[in-house]
Formats: structure tokens, sequence, C-alpha cells
């Protein structure tokens, strides 16, 4: 089992052009969540306060089970409950996702943060947010397409799932998937994860779900949180998983052409100035304009 | 040597504002380029580092907004386009051979000046609303007090729009300075405040005329 000996190495730090070792498929990880194995008991919830060390103040019941309401700098991961009538049997069904950061190969908070080493990835792909450098701008929030990581009030720094990255690197897996009570959640390397997903779908399928599939969005180069979902052609039933996550095209400009045709932009005003400067010379008033001034001047005054 | 003759081309309040807003905006670009390419982080040093210009950058921005909009008010008027502008501007080769003969007499403000008055005011209009968007902190205080709230997507639009407007603006005061630095003389407008009466006559004689004209009728000079 390769995740068992996990390199820390990093393979991405944001806000660095220096060339980086590309992921290597050996060492990779993975966490599956089997949405049809979940039962929402938030056991994984809690096992995840729990290790982290993360205590939530109690907020208003807004009359749905998802508790808190939403994920926040003291909740990494939420179980979302979607109750879905189902059209073809007319049947009721209920499906919670356990939400939280994806663990994207291509992340897209990486790529917008600023501060040079405040996310990193691991050669084991696990994406990591370095509080110390953190500047709490809010650029990951806007990187992301998974809506996943939130800014702390308290010390302006953004927090998500680590992949309890602390347990992976002494060989464990993460305080959620050992909480949970029916095995929901695994966690191995990504191969193996991938191979258990295609087990799983098979029997899902022989179970009358005919689209079940595995959750593993090709638009961020696949992510190392991965799902096992019943209705896989429709991913957003599942409260709104982006069907087709990808880190957006605005994000994207942003980050690429306006960075670098800005700063072309900028050099190039200060040459041109530079250069039209010993081009042209100082634009210098003459004795003669100040002597056609003060003819002016007088001849009003008189 | 000719004797020098002096004209009052800003008030003491005029010079004030305008320096007011200069500082703002270097402090601004100083702090804003830093999170805009990793080469430039490191002048987050100037601030104390990164999570400080976070927090100061858009309180920067804000006396920046307000001081703006004093030096709006005092010189929109002196900024209208004008018929002559357009002929400056068809004659900008000779703009930029210093050959001043070739060109209409101008006003308090030629049509470069004028260009980069109105620039300006669009782009910190633009700076201003899509910084309100990216100002995370202010949030909670912008939902509470008043009812603004911000999609994920306004705020990738913002961040962009503020990068863009934020890099002409840059490039439209390497502009404003560098014209300010090769104009010889044109420096003390904003320092004491008057320039010679020979820089009137030389890059903007219609406006040496209107003051020479108010003085001699004993009238106070424009600011």
């Amino acid at each position: 089992m390769s995740y068992i000996n996990p390199k820390l190495d990093l393979v991405r730090r944001s806000a660095t052009s220096d060339a980086e070792p590309a992921l290597t498929a050996e060492n990779q990880v993975a966490k599956l969540i089997d949405i049809s194995k979940c039962i929402g008991c938030k056991a994984c919830q809690v096992a995840c306060m729990e290790w982290n060390e993360l205590r939530q103040e109690p907020e208003e019941v807004v009359g749905v089970y998802d508790n808190p309401a939403d994920l926040n700098p003291n909740t990494w991961t939420l179980m979302r409950f979607t109750e879905y009538e189902n059209p073809q049997d007319d049947r009721l069904e209920w499906l919670i996702r356990k939400d939280g950061c994806m663990h994207c190969t291509d992340p897209g908070c990486l790529k917008a943060c600023p501060a040079p080493g405040a996310i990193v990835q691991y050669s084991n792909g696990i994406v990591d947010f370095n509080s110390d450098a953190c500047i709490g701008c809010g650029y990951c929030v806007k990187g992301c397409p998974f809506n996943i990581p939130r800014i702390s009030q308290a010390d302006n720094k953004a927090y998500k799932c680590t992949l309890c990255s602390d347990r992976v690197a002494e060989g464990m897996g993460p305080a959620c998937a050992k909480a949970c009570p029916t095995k929901a959640i695994s966690f191995g390397s990504k191969t193996d994860m991938i191979a258990l997903a295609n087990e799983r779908v098979e029997d899902l399928k022989e179970r009358g779900y005919a689209k079940a599939g595995l959750y593993d969005p090709p638009g961020v180069n696949g992510t190392h949180v991965m799902y096992v979902l019943h209705h896989a052609d429709k991913p957003s039933l599942y409260a709104g998983l982006p069907d087709a996550p990808r880190i957006s095209p605005i994000v994207e400009t942003w980050k690429g052409v306006t960075k670098y045709a800005g700063m072309l932009a900028i050099s190039a005003a200060a040459v041109v100035g530079l250069g039209h400067y010993f081009m042209a010379g100082p634009n210098e008033v003459s004795d003669h304009d100040e002597d056609e001034a003060r003819k002016l001047k007088e001849g009003r005054d008189v | 040597m000719s004797e020098k003759t002096y004209v009052k081309r800003y008030s003491a309040l005029a010079r004030a504002n305008h320096w007011v807003t200069a500082i703002s905006l270097v402090l601004l670009a100083l702090s804003g380029m830093a999170l805009f390419h990793p080469s430039l982080y490191f002048l987050t040093g100037l601030f104390g580092g990164g999570a400080n210009v976070r927090e100061f950058h858009p309180w920067i921005g804000l006396v920046l907004a307000i001081s703006f909009l004093g030096l709006f008010v005092r010189f929109w008027k002196l900024n209208l386009w004008e018929r002559n502008d357009n002929v400056w501007l068809a004659r900008l080769r000779s703009v930029l051979a210093g050959r001043e003969e070739d060109l209409p007499e101008m006003g308090k403000y030629n049509a470069g000046q004028k260009m980069v008055f109105w620039l300006m005011s669009i782009l910190i209009i633009a700076l201003f609303f899509s910084g309100v968007v990216l100002w995370d902190a202010k949030h909670e205080w912008m939902a509470t007090t008043l009812g603004l709230t911000f999609t994920i997507e306004q705020s990738r639009i913002a961040v962009l729009v503020h990068a863009i407007a934020a890099v002409i603006a840059i490039v439209v005061w390497i502009v404003h300075v560098y014209a300010a630095i090769w104009v010889k003389g044109t420096l003390s407008a904003m320092v004491k405040g008057e320039v010679t009466g020979g820089w009137g006559w030389r890059h903007h004689r219609r406006w040496l005329r209107e003051e020479v004209g108010k003085t001699a009728k004993g009238n106070p000079p424009a600011e």
C-alpha cells in the first residue's frame, strides 16, 4: 500500500514560478466517498472537529438536517442532505453528500493564491493551506470551483479540509474515514480507490442504478477526493455538486494573460518614457517664452 | 537673462488634495502589485507583510476615492473637451517633438492632460466598485447594514476588472508623471503652486492670457 509511506515533497507551491516536479502516479492518495453507503450519521463531521480541534458555535436550525448550514472556518466537512424525487419510479431518494475539499490535481485555489507557499500540493496529491504564509486575501475562494475555502473572521486566514495530511504523513488514513461506521469513506492509493469504486459501481448497476458511476472530474485533472454516485449522470442532484468543474475561465484569464500582459504594459510604458526622454530631450521653456510672457503681462498691467 | 514672471496655477488646498491622492495612488500601486505577480511579492515588506497589505490596501483605496472625488469636483469643468483638443491630438507628432508652435493655444489643460483626467476618473470608479466586491473583511458589515451580498462569480469578475483597471491606471500614471518630468517647470505648479510666465506662454497660452486678463481687472486668480 503506497500511501503507508507517503512523501510530503511539494509538487506545487502558490505564487511560485520555479519549475516543480510532476505528480507521480505511484504515491498518489485518494479518499473515496461512497454516497450509496452513507447513512448521514455525521460521525465524519465529529471526527474532523475532534482531530483538527475545531469547535463551531452552535447555530440556529434552519429547517433541514444540514448542521451547520454551510461550511465555515471551523467546519471543514459537512453532510449535505438532498431530498430527490426520482421521476422514473416516483420514489423519494435521500441523497447525502459529505462536502469538503476535493483536493484537485489542478487546484484553482493554488492557482489564484498570491502568497508564496500559502497553498501547496504534496507529491501524494494533497492540497494544503499553510496558515503561516496565508494573508487572508480570499483569492482561493475565487479560484475554487467547488466553493470550499472559508476565511476566518478571527484570524483572517483561509481554512479547509487538509485530508488529514498530518495523519497521512504518519501512514494513517484521515479521521473521517476512520470514524465512518458504514465504510462509506475509504482511503488509500488513488489506483486502489478507483478499483474499489469500479466494484461498487458494478454492484450498484446490478441493483438497478444504471447511471451509477465514479466522480473524478477531468476538468480539474481528477481529484483526490472522489465520490461513488448512484446518479453519476447528474452530479448536481447532490446538493449542487458541479457537473463539470474546472477553474473558471475568468480566474484563468486573471492569473494568465492579464498577469503577463499587465507586467509587460507597465514595463513598456516606463521604457517608452525613458526612450522618449533620450530621443526628444527635455521640453524646456526658452528665454524668448519668458520675454513674451513678461510683455503680455506688462502690456495688460499698464 | 530675461527676468522671469510668475503665474499662480494651484491653490494650497488644490495642491494638498493632489498630493493626498498621489501618495495614496502610489501606496495602492505598490501594495496592489505586490499581490499581482509573485516576483513583486517582496513589496509586501514595505507594509510589514502580506497580511498588512491585505488589511491596508482597501482603506487606502477609500482615501483615494474620496480624495480623487475632490479633484474631480475641482477640475472637471476645465477638462471638458473642446474642438482645439482634436487639433492637438491630430498633431501628436509635434507634441512629442516639443514643437508647440505648431499647436493651437491651449487653455489650462491640453488634450493629453484631459485624457489623463477622464481615464483616471473612469478607472477609479471601476477600481472602487470592484474593490468593494473584493473587500471580504467588510462583507458581513455590507450585508447587515447595506444589504449588499456578492456571489463568487461576481467576485471573480471583480478581481479581473480590478486587475485590468489597475494596470491601465498605472500606465496612465506613468504618462502623467513622465509628462511632468519631461515638460520642465511643470512640477513647480504642484509644489509651489505657481509657474513661470514663460511656461504658461509656451504650453498654455490661452490660459495665460485669461489669467493676465483677470489680474488686470483686479480679480483673484483662479485656483
